[in-house]
């Protein structure tokens, strides 16, 4: 049964916005969910996105990945991005792992590289770029980058940070745009895509990771960051991180979204891509660090690859070693070949897994 | 990408090492020099009496892009033992490495400009020196900026050119303009001492591996080998004294060289008898005794016109670090000269702010960002400010010569150089 046409799939970088929802918002809008699954909920949607949009991202398609309430939190900030101490300091830190991690795991695929300009020669696209603190790197270190993000606001803090160096103008580019939109101009441009923090702000998770398939070239490379579902990660990330310490502005996550790495994972899979990597990660608020964990249980990163259709050739698998003088990022492998069949992962399930029986973003079939 | 205001001997080094970094391929590095450009010419055959004592870790660096090797080809020479000893009493303490390696270098500091230069040549693609220009005013970003300034540093030449930059390093010596432009406040001290240089000729060859120091009441004296028959003099002494050496005819000058070593006016018998007892007490427990006592030499002649002069102080920037500007060299930190450490706290400086650099590019990070900077400020504060401390206090405790102090200072001498564990 395929699940009903949704409004549309927001998706966004984790931050942002003083949006007072607390449980109740949870609520809202795991039954929001429910109510999109029938028609009568567009109209209501749609009328929604109008109103934040401008004219031209009203699409004649109903699919989007666009969750309008996502988009609303977002806006509200969208000029604190660069405030390195302010309310994204936890992403801008987040960079000092996550950079190292897709340069380490692209580089062991390389055979040769550019020195200085480790990544000169790809194409990325940065989905859910936000004021593009992580696109700005990529793109320093010589990937051609794109990034999309569907609030305009967004878009144009990061075109007005990026103009200032005259060698990231060249190289990153914006757009405000949806992944949908651009995968009907962009079939198979891409050499990775990376949606770091995107992935719990999208409405359908399945459609996003197809639009992915689609954009990807084939054997890229997918780089998804984002938090576990489980008892721990509602305590830690949402009670403590935003309403107690308030390193995340409150009403940014919602636990309902939360991704399992399983059923991340069984996505993926489904989808045509092979998991290579899945990494746990841990922030420290006294630090303000992250580090990579053995426990995937509160935040966590995937690294997939798109497969040909036939089960392609398997691709060596990565060797854990990194170039130059660069924090290690672990490389653990769990998918050994490039099986698009989907496979249960038998290890290192986390211990405070909670039933989730009525997530939409499970594929029925 | 990066200026380095000041073209001495840590600014051309740190310029260097960016530039011959191979994760700065791709980045456009400058150099601001006020001097002119010095042709690569021969060699002089006297020697210059402007020297710097080179630890193996500087050695190292410069070495890591390729410097050393030009320093090799030139001329230097290395020492593998160090004396010191008390102008008021018996004790010394000597200091060498095991297996009598070389313990650092001694080279003229034109030499190592020399072999700077030539590297800054290898890398001229990436690294653009620029001679003769001075900055004359900057624009610093706010950390948060605003709509239309620029984020990046302005900096603006006396011949009228600007340049931006993400990361502006000031090597630019003790009066720092990049320093005071970026209100870094300053902790000085002038001492009342200036340190008297000069290129002296021994009286007879002999294997000249030993640096010798003495702690005279008016200031340490030093000699540092320059080969087997030469030495360079450096003197810190008081102001009056500095100007006299530097009037006396050249036999003059010699003679008080030598007496400052040789004499004992300074040794008083209560001292002397105390010193003793505690050298009986020593090798009771440490019958091995301590190290042999070595006769410094005597210097026969100085060479004409190698006689100079330059005021010391003590400097330390509060901070090293700023929002898109790094200090390094005396710009963060002055020392006096008795321990030989300047320029190697420089060339540490720079060692540690190209590692923090380069990963930082590896990383795809902005360089000016303030993160890494104030890592690089850590590390080197932690570094720096214990051995100026200790610099500071030595000078101090060697400056006088009261009886009670001097005796405190005897035994502990004595005692640091019977314990290893303590030296």
């Amino acid at each position: 049964m395929a699940s009903e046409p949704l409004a549309s799939l927001f998706y966004c970088d984790l931050g942002d916005v003083s949006f007072q929802t607390g449980p109740r918002g949870t609520l809202e809008n795991a039954t929001w969910k429910k109510h999109l699954k029938s028609s009568s909920a567009l109209p209501a949607s749609l009328t929604e996105i109008k109103s934040l949009f401008t004219m031209k991202r009203l699409f004649s398609t109903s699919r989007s990945t666009i969750d309008s309430k996502e988009m609303k939190k977002f806006q509200l900030l969208s000029h604190k991005w660069w405030d390195e101490e302010g309310e994204y300091s936890a992403l801008h830190s987040m960079n000092d792992i996550r950079v190292p991690f897709i340069r380490d795991t692209l580089l062991n695929m390389r055979n040769h590289h550019q020195l200085g300009n480790p990544l000169s020669g790809l194409r990325i696209l940065d989905v859910g770029c936000g004021g593009g603190l992580l696109s700005e790197p990529l793109g320093r270190l010589g990937a051609s980058v794109t990034g999309i993000d569907p609030v305009e606001d967004n878009i144009r803090t990061a075109d007005w940070h990026k103009s200032f160096d005259p060698i990231l103008a060249k190289r990153v580019q914006y757009k405000s745009s949806s992944l949908e939109e651009i995968v009907e101009e962009s079939v198979e441009t891409f050499d990775v895509i990376v949606a770091s923090e995107v992935v719990e702000h999208v409405a359908d998770l399945e459609m996003f990771i197809k639009c992915c398939y689609q954009v990807l070239k084939p054997e890229g490379s997918l780089f998804i960051t984002t938090i576990n579902k489980t008892q721990l990660s509602y305590v830690l990330g949402i009670v403590v991180a935003e309403k107690i310490i308030g390193i995340v502005p409150e009403g940014t996550h919602e636990w309902e979204k939360f991704v399992p790495p399983e059923e991340l994972q069984h996505l993926l899979e489904s989808s045509g891509f092979s998991v290579k990597a899945v990494n746990g990660m841990l922030y420290n608020p006294l630090t303000g660090a992250w580090s990579w964990r053995e426990s995937r249980s509160l935040n966590y990163a995937v690294h997939a690859m798109k497969c040909e259709r036939q089960g392609g050739p398997g691709r060596a698998e990565p060797s854990p070693g990194t170039q130059g003088r660069s924090t290690r990022s672990p490389l653990p492998q769990l998918a050994p070949a490039c099986d698009p069949s989907p496979h249960v992962v038998a290890s290192r399930a986390p211990r405070k897994v909670l039933h989730r029986g009525t997530s939409p973003h499970l594929l029925q079939q | 990408d990066v200026v380095v205001s000041g073209g001495g001997l840590v600014g051309s080094a740190m310029a260097a090492a960016l530039g011959h970094d191979i994760h700065f391929r791709d980045k456009r590095i400058a150099l601001l020099e006020a001097g002119a450009r010095k042709e690569p010419g021969r060699l002089p055959a006297a020697y210059s009496n402007r020297v710097s004592s080179i630890s193996p870790g500087s050695a190292a660096l410069l070495g890591s892009f390729g410097a050393w090797d030009h320093v090799c080809s030139l001329r230097f020479k290395s020492f593998r033992r160090m004396q010191v000893w008390d102008a008021c009493s018996e004790a010394m303490i000597s200091f060498e490495r095991d297996n009598l390696e070389d313990m650092g270098y001694i080279v003229e500091n034109d030499v190592i400009m020399a072999a700077l230069t030539k590297q800054l040549e290898v890398v001229a693609e990436r690294v653009e020196v620029f001679y003769r220009s001075r900055a004359v005013g900057y624009t610093w970003p706010l950390p948060q900026h605003g709509c239309d300034t620029s984020p990046w540093v302005q900096i603006e030449l006396a011949d009228g050119r600007r340049l931006q930059t993400k990361l502006l390093i000031g090597a630019d010596g003790h009066n720092s303009m990049v320093r005071k432009e970026a209100e870094i406040l300053n902790m000085e001290h002038q001492y009342d001492q200036s340190a008297v240089v000069a290129t002296l000729h021994l009286s007879e060859a002999r294997y000249n591996n030993v640096a010798w120091q003495r702690f005279l009441p008016t200031g340490p004296i030093a000699l540092l080998p320059l080969s087997d028959t030469a030495s360079s003099l450096v003197w810190s002494t008081s102001h009056e004294h500095a100007s006299e050496l530097l009037a006396m005819d050249e036999e003059r000058f010699v003679d008080s060289i030598n007496s400052a070593f040789w004499s004992n006016i300074n040794h008083t018998d209560f001292i002397d008898a105390a010193g003793a007892m505690f050298r009986s007490a020593v090798s009771v427990l440490r019958p091995s005794g301590t190290a042999v006592r070595q006769l410094p030499p005597s210097v026969a002649k100085v060479d004409p016109e190698s006689r100079a002069l330059f005021p010391l102080g003590v400097g330390h920037a509060t901070q090293y670090v700023q929002h898109r500007v790094a200090l390094i060299g005396d710009a963060a930190h002055r020392v006096h000269p008795l321990a030989g450490q300047g320029v190697n706290l420089g060339f540490g400086d720079v060692a540690c702010l190209t590692q923090h650099l380069s990963a930082a590019a590896f990383d795809g990070k902005d360089l000016g960002s303030l993160k890494h900077l104030l890592q690089f400020e850590t590390a080197r504060q932690r570094h720096n400010v214990s051995l100026m401390a200790v610099t500071d206090v030595l000078k101090r405790l060697y400056s006088t010569t009261l009886a009670p102090v001097v005796l405190l200072r005897t035994w502990g001498l004595q005692a640091t150089n019977a314990l290893p564990p303590l030296k």
